[in-house]
């Protein structure tokens, strides 16, 4: 039995099942896009072969696409993400993930993934949400170019940035340190979970800790003129890897665009100051962690404003005596609402931020009172 | 020139059966569930969140009472977990004149039942957080001074995985030295009541954990200044660790102040004072 003056203790990682966290926070899962759908995807591919071929070809074709439309191979089953890699300016690739949570229909497919590719090598920056990701990614590189990747940095400890790491050298992976060990504590957790989230898109996919603690500052990597930059407020480290060559920058998780920020990790008064700090970079173009890149600062402008906004009504619903139900209720301001999953996301912050702002309120209150 | 319409009149045959075939799988693939959920209602006390575990859940708290479920009785809370450690839900039987007494419990839950709630002076809504080990009906009941029991309740779906890292710094010198330490604060409400929020400092060890034996408040007794009852909380061990609560409660006296007392299932007491 405990008393009041040795009370015994558990320790937190006896009691607390693995975190779940997500680049994009976690959901439930979604069922599959239907059959309906995928037959249609498969009769497209089908026909343009089919107009190619001479008339028992043709018979013997339709019959095979007949065939298929019972068992068509969808890019679910076949997991192919499709990616397609984009030259925002000479050297300086991306590739643009969709404005999703995790499902069984995306595989994971919601992250922004980018390339650099110098005179000598490539430089990649962040892996994607699993193995197959990973592979499919550097299956992107090779169709750009046969130079020899170089160095691959995972910006932070979310599952959709480095779950890809398997498809690459090892002597190759880096990251931060704090993102070192966060991988190294939370990986197993966050892979599970992606595999309850993503499906088979998962399958063989397992935590590689990138073995390298990445130094910061401007260098030459590849052939290419970079500048890596330790930040933070996303999670415990950001890392933005800036393209001082093309005047890119990739800001990872620090910067979303027409996607509501996720907040597992965040320390939103840090996150702002990365903001700052970012605002100040001499580039001209810019890749967020998730939605489409910019020419411009729109996209960190729209975070620093819905973040602000975000502190703003969390801090003043725990002054004003709200609990957390009362502020699911709060309408999000129109300028946001073009951002997608713009209510769940709030939702999903009010529970990662409120507490502490609660905590806050109620502890000024701690002046000893008469008994 | 389509491909398709080259074919011979078999050939086409062929196409539009297997087409038609492949047309109908997805339907009957799908028609099974909706015949099961459109089935005719078997009695009024058919439950409406469709648990399996509700008849049981009938028998533990409510067998030999009169029970009805009346959508009037609100939980209010996330569709999913966040963080299944910490899980906000405001009951709500404010609706419903003369609650006496509220229940909240979730069917799936390990320790099915959260906590028992005697409003008197505040509304019969109480805001706090549970645990949940997976996804699962919450339910509050709320009994009326006749005897019967009003049952509502929301579906909260979680995933086990899906919490995030909870920054409490537990395990620590500090947490035992602060053990039920209150935190609270009043607000005046629009309506001419006071809210109450209070958290307070306990690990709520579930016992489920192995080597940890259940830890928990058991009793949060509110009185006013001049030692009235105002109202009282039986918290269990599936209410989140550091639980806080949210109450509203009649208008008080400007100046005025609560007292919070209570204890925890291994005698240790709470003792303190809130004001505005
Ligand atoms: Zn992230």
């Amino acid at each position: 039995m405990r008393t009041a003056s040795t009370p015994l203790r558990r320790t937190d990682a006896a009691k607390r099942p693995p975190a779940a966290g997500s680049g994009a926070g976690s959901a439930p899962a979604r069922a599959p896009a239907g059959p309906i759908h995928r037959m249609a995807r498969a009769g497209e591919r089908m026909s343009v072969v089919v107009q190619r071929l001479s008339m028992p070809g043709r018979v013997l074709a339709i019959l095979w696409t007949c065939l298929l439309l019972l068992a068509a191979p969808t890019h679910a089953e076949t997991f192919d993400y499709r990616l397609q890699a984009r030259e925002l300016a000479p050297g300086a690739w991306v590739i643009v993930g969709l404005k999703e949570d995790f499902s069984f229909a995306n595989g994971g497919n919601i992250v922004n993934t980018g390339f650099i590719v110098g005179r000598e090598g490539v430089i990649v920056i962040d892996t994607g949400s699993s193995k197959r990701y990973g592979e499919q990614l550097l299956a992107a590189i090779r169709r750009v170019t046969p130079l020899p990747v170089v160095l691959v940095v995972n910006t932070h400890h979310h599952p959709d940035h480095f779950l890809g790491n398997q498809a690459f050298p090892r002597e190759t992976l880096a990251a931060l340190p704090d993102t070192l060990a966060a991988i190294r504590s939370e990986g197993e957790g966050f892979n599970a979970n992606m595999y309850r989230l993503n499906g088979d898109w998962m399958r063989d996919t397992e935590v590689v800790v990138p073995t390298r603690a990445l130094a910061v500052g401007r260098q030459r990597i590849g052939g290419r003129d970079v500048e890596l930059l330790a930040l933070g407020g996303h999670t415990i480290a950001d890392l933005v890897v800036v393209d001082h060559d093309s005047g890119t920058v990739y800001a990872a998780d620090l910067v979303f665009h027409g996607r509501t920020p996720t907040t597992p990790h965040a320390d939103i008064p840090l996150w702002l100051a990365a903001l700052d700090t970012l605002e100040r970079l001499p580039t001209r173009l810019w890749v967020p962690g998730h939605g489409e890149p910019t020419p411009d600062t729109r996209a960190l402008r729209q975070t620093r404003d819905y973040l602000g906004w975000l502190a703003q009504t969390i801090r003043s619903g725990a002054e004003s005596g709200q609990d957390m139900t009362d502020l699911f209720q709060t309408p999000i301001p129109q300028r946001f609402a073009g951002m997608a999953l713009a209510k769940e996301e709030f939702r999903r912050s009010v529970v990662h931020l409120f507490p502490a702002a609660e905590q806050s309120v109620l502890e000024a209150q701690r002046t000893p009172t008469p008994k | 020139m389509t491909p398709l319409a080259l074919a011979r009149p078999a050939l086409a045959w062929i196409a539009a059966a297997l087409t038609a075939l492949a047309a109908t799988a997805p339907v009957l693939a799908t028609s099974t569930p909706a015949a099961l959920a459109s089935a005719p209602a078997q009695s009024a006390q058919l439950d409406p969140l469709d648990s399996p575990r509700w008849e049981d859940m009938r028998k533990a708290f409510f067998e030999g009472a009169t029970v009805v479920f009346d959508e009037r009785i609100k939980v209010v809370g996330p569709s999913v977990a966040e963080d299944s450690l910490n899980v906000p839900v405001t009951v709500d039987a404010s609706a419903v004149p003369g609650v006496e007494e509220l229940i909240v419990f979730a069917d799936f839950n390990p320790i099915v039942k959260a906590l028992r709630f005697e409003p008197g002076a505040a509304q019969p809504r109480l805001g706090f957080r549970i645990k949940l080990q997976q996804s699962s009906p919450v339910r509050a009941a709320a009994r009326t001074a006749d005897g019967v029991w009003r049952v509502g309740g929301a579906w909260i779906t979680a995933t086990g995985g899906g919490c995030t890292l909870p920054s409490v710094g537990s395990g620590s010198p500090e947490w035992q030295e602060r053990l039920n330490e209150v935190n609270g604060k009043l607000w005046p409400r629009l309506d001419g009541g006071e809210r109450l929020r209070m958290r307070i400092i306990h690990p709520m060890d579930t016992g489920l954990a192995a080597g940890i034996p259940a830890f928990h408040i058991e009793e949060i007794v509110i009185t006013d200044a001049e030692g009235h009852t105002l109202s009282r909380i039986q918290p269990l061990e599936p209410v989140a660790e550091n639980p806080s609560f949210t109450l509203d409660l009649r208008a008080l006296a400007p100046g005025a102040r609560l007292h919070i007392a209570g204890r925890d299932n291994n005698g240790n007491r709470i003792d303190a004072w809130v004001t505005r």
